[in-house]
């Protein structure tokens, strides 16, 4: 663990690399191409960075996560995905399912153990 | 403020109100338990949501911090993770600016720090209806509406922060596993075509292996070798056609 001014620096050089790409959209509006190569790459790049941070976030997880069983995350998922198709894209509906089959499961759990 | 600016900027506020505040307060819920599980102090869940206003980008620090990842790699990662907001503010800036609006740029470099997925595609959207013709009442509703997604952001941050400490155990892991889910249905349900499809599974699966034998570069390595392997199948595709 490092220091908190040294959090505090990382966080600041965080917040302004995000910056980067939203005041360069500000300042090269009208002169550059939205659709270009390069632009595609980025943007896959991002997708994949994304998708690998939520892959190690449930299969491997720090902290309080990691006390709890690899089946039933990958199941919540599972159920969260299907009630979101299943109620019409409602967001509300996928969560609110996904997080009560977790509780379920992790107190199922408990009892049985 | 003149009425109909303020009449802009109170539609804004209100259209987000609904839908936008309570699904971006959802993720941040989440966020909040997660940044208190992980040590954060209520101000630095803050000022991450503040100098960030990011969700991915705020979770990749959380998470790189955590597993004590290089400095160089973390803030290169946080940043690749928001690069879709390079044509987001691309695409918006036109339809806020061009026409002849009197605010100096500062103003505008100054409200992109506003601009988010959820801000950026309601803008588009609702920039083409007649109430919202011209430039100063666009204004005053891109502020009016951000307002509120910070706030309920921010708010729901420290709720998560708080809450997680309160529940009991089982409540607890529940809430921890909100923001994953969120994002977990929202790049799944996203990805239609076959490129963010291979980007989802490339990616996923580059961050895993990678995971044992170089920790703090995983995220970086899943972004490039799942984003490269995507572009260069969306690249073909697009030949073919």
């Amino acid at each position: 663990m490092r220091d908190a001014s040294e959090l505090w620096l990382l966080l600041l050089a965080c917040g302004a690399a995000t910056y980067l790409w939203r005041g360069l959209g500000v300042l090269l509006s009208g002169r550059i191409n939205p659709q270009s190569a390069m632009f595609e790459w980025v943007s896959c790049v991002a997708y994949a960075l994304v998708a690998g941070l939520i892959a190690r976030i449930i299969v491997i997880p720090s902290g309080l996560l990691g006390q709890t069983a690899l089946m039933d995350r990958l199941l919540a998922c599972a159920v969260a995905f299907i009630a979101y198709r299943l109620a019409r894209r409602n967001m509300f509906v996928g969560l609110i399912s996904g997080v009560a089959f977790f509780i379920g499961a992790g107190y199922v759990r408990t009892v049985i153990v | 403020m003149i009425p109909q600016h303020r009449r802009a900027f109170g539609i804004g506020a209100r259209e987000a109100l609904g839908v936008p505040a309570a699904v971006l307060g959802a993720g941040f819920l989440g966020y909040g338990s997660l940044a208190a599980d992980a040590g954060y102090s209520i101000w630095m869940t803050l000022a991450a949501t503040f100098a960030i206003w990011a969700l991915p980008g705020q979770l990749v620090l959380m998470e790189m911090q955590a597993g004590d990842a290089a400095v160089a790699a973390t803030v290169l990662a946080v940043s690749l993770s928001a690069a879709r907001f390079f044509p987001m503010t691309l695409t918006l800036m036109p339809v806020m600016r061009d026409g002849g609006s009197k605010r100096p740029i500062w103003q505008f470099l100054l409200a992109a720090q506003l601009v988010s997925m959820t801000t950026w595609a309601v803008a588009m959207r609702r920039f083409n209806d007649p109430d919202l013709k011209d430039l100063e009442s666009r204004w005053h509703y891109f502020l009016g509406f951000s307002a509120v997604c910070i706030g309920s952001a921010a708010l729901f941050a420290m709720i998560g922060q708080l809450l997680l400490v309160a529940l009991p155990p089982l409540a607890r892991y529940g809430l921890a596993l909100l923001t994953p889910l969120y994002f977990f249905v929202t790049l799944v349900g996203e990805a239609q075509s076959r490129s963010a499809f291979t980007a989802l599974v490339c990616g996923a699966a580059t961050a895993l292996a990678l995971h044992t034998v170089a920790p703090g570069w995983s995220l970086l390595g899943a972004g490039f070798i799942g984003g490269t392997a995507a572009f260069l199948l969306q690249r073909k595709h697009a030949r073919r056609v």
